[in-house]
């Protein structure tokens, strides 16, 4: 048995069966990254020690014989800008080089609580801007399918960590498809839940009307424990909030209405990618469920809003790096100077343009013309949704429309690179939940199918999932 | 279209330190982006509402009380002084 080639469900009950030990588990992560983090880089640091005894106290556990958590001694991998109190949280930025979290975000907290076994913190395009993870400080992750292209971003490593048997579980987070392009791109499952169903506290801050955290796993089972274990209301972020109470029906195939939207299947598309959708969604078909053609008429104009969103409120949250309170700081002699050489110095490319675009859109004279417009935008995109959701439960489309490219290839032009995003950034403007699935690949690499939910719909999300998964 | 000086003035709103050589670079790739995003004027408003959350959220409250050690986030900053954060003087 290769332990790394386990699903977590496999993993836990591996575990309860004494088929193998936590620790056991643990150190074959640990030898799979030694051997693939230096090609693959997912991997910024590492908890080895500290992962190994909580991995020791599990079996300790088990041994005892009491109830053991399913999440209990599985090996997972942190995005880089979720707090794990002690560790550096670099963010992938210069400016947050050095800086050690001073104490855990709540997913972290619930997650040790539930006995999962942090492995390290992963790699990411720096604060979650970009769609490969080529926008890194410290070095671009690469495909474990094709190393020579990229594994989709932001959470580029947590989507690598998983696909290359370094972690079985990860969590990422989400402000326009970071955890869904990453799941496509590397041939696993990821879900953005509803907005603020999970708690963004000890995550940091990037475009907070757009943020979540959720899974990266190997199956939609996996993503489903995970994302269990970490929703619910937290009091640290008043964002958060309890899921509604559904009753859980057993769903079925044959009585769903499911949309496909026809402003997703236009130029822009890789036939490959659209073949592959298209017989999917016959898939969906064949076994009952009600294909429906809606339209969602404002796509176009999603993109477009969202890199004012974004932008913008990123320009806010990122003023906290000032040089003052934490992380890098140059040492001028003027206080205007320390801020303008510690955060030019400390951020990147990408960060520093969507911080002048967030500025330039909300200075004086430019915020009726560009935020507000936007903001009036997004509820156009949130109706086209309402209205579709008025005659289908779900909607279907490709999570990208485009295979996993080459490093090197859009990340000279940005605009080309915003553009990977136009299936994804919708479901953030309206706070939906989607789940990016496996359907098939083109060679070696991977297409991921995306399910769009009402609010609170995940459990929908994830039946229909795996039943193209067990197909 | 945006020009070097606008460039220039965005830069130190957005506090940002930029080379000579990166104004270019800027202007260059915000005209692009501002390009792009001028499609969003093709779009009836008129009658339409702002959307600053997806879902509706409520105002939370709660005692503002401190629950962490603050000696554990004062050792982040680069310069303290009896229990301050020290910053360069902004006042002659």
């Amino acid at each position: 048995m290769v332990l790394t080639n386990l699903t977590i469900l496999q993993a836990h009950q591996g575990l309860k069966k004494k088929e193998f030990s936590a620790v056991e588990l643990c150190q074959a992560h640990f030898n799979n990254i030694k051997a693939r983090n230096k090609e693959i880089f997912a991997y910024l640091s590492l908890r080895e020690d500290q992962a190994l005894d909580e991995a020791k106290k599990i079996d300790d556990l088990i041994a005892s014989g009491k109830n053991l958590p399913t999440l209990a001694g599985i090996p997972m991998a942190m995005k880089d800008n979720i707090l794990v109190e002690g560790m550096k949280c670099t963010a992938a930025s210069r400016i947050l080089e050095n800086y050690i979290a001073p104490y855990d975000a709540t997913v972290v907290k619930k997650l040790k609580e539930h006995g999962a076994v942090i492995l390290g913190k992963v790699n990411l395009d720096e604060f979650a801007m970009g769609s490969s993870t080529e926008n890194s400080s410290f070095g671009p992750t690469r495909n474990p399918h094709d190393p020579t292209r990229v594994p989709g971003g932001s959470s580029g490593g947590s989507a690598a960590a998983v696909a290359g048997n370094m972690a079985l579980g990860a969590l990422g987070s989400d402000t326009g498809g970071s955890i869904r392009l990453p799941a496509s791109f590397c041939g696993v499952v990821g879900l953005k839940p509803t907005y603020g169903v999970v708690s963004r506290y000890g995550l940091m801050a990037f475009a907070s009307s757009l943020d979540q955290i959720g899974p990266i796993t190997k199956t939609v089972e996996d993503a489903k424990i995970i994302f269990e274990a970490v929703r619910g209301k937290d009091k640290m972020d008043s964002t958060s909030m309890e899921m509604p109470e559904t009753d859980i029906e057993n769903l079925k195939i044959d009585n769903l209405r499911i949309g496909v939207p026809k402003e997703y299947f236009v130029k822009g598309i890789d036939p490959e990618v659209e073949k592959i959708v298209k017989s999917a969604i016959k898939k969906y078909e064949a076994a009952g469920a009600k294909i429906v053609e809606v339209s969602l008429p404002h796509t176009e104009y999603a993109l477009p809003a969202y890199y004012i969103i974004n932008p913008s409120e990123a320009s806010a949250n990122l003023a906290r790096y000032d040089g003052i309170k934490y992380g890098f700081s140059k040492q001028e002699k003027s206080l205007l100077d320390v801020y303008l050489k510690s955060r030019g110095e400390g951020f990147g490319a990408e960060v520093r343009r969507r911080i002048m675009l967030g500025t330039y859109a909300l200075s004086s004279g430019y915020y009726e013309a560009y935020y507000k417009r936007a903001q009036k935008v997004r509820t156009k995109v949130i109706e086209d949704f309402n209205n579709a959701f008025k005659k289908v439960d779900m909607i279907i489309t490709p999570t990208s429309p485009i295979l996993p490219f080459k490093i090197g290839e859009k990340i000279e032009d940005p605009l080309s690179m915003y553009l990977v995003d136009v299936y994804t950034v919708s479901i953030n403007l309206a706070g939906l939940p989607a789940l990016s699935v496996p359907c098939g690949q083109v060679g070696k690499l991977p297409v991921g199918l995306q399910l769009i939910g009402q609010p609170f719909k995940e459990n929908q999300i994830f039946e229909a999932a795996s039943f193209l998964e067990k197909l | 279209m945006i020009s070097l000086k606008e460039v220039r003035h965005i830069a130190v709103l957005a506090r940002l330190s930029i080379s000579k050589k990166e104004e270019e670079k800027f202007k260059k790739d915000l005209s692009a982006i501002l390009d792009y995003i001028e499609k969003l004027k093709k779009v009836d408003i008129t009658e339409t509402k702002e959307t600053a959350r997806p879902l509706s959220v409520k105002n939370v409250f709660r005692k503002d009380v401190a629950e962490k050690c603050v000696q554990n986030l004062l050792a982040l900053a680069p310069e303290t002084k009896d229990n301050y954060i020290k910053v360069r003087s902004i006042l002659k």
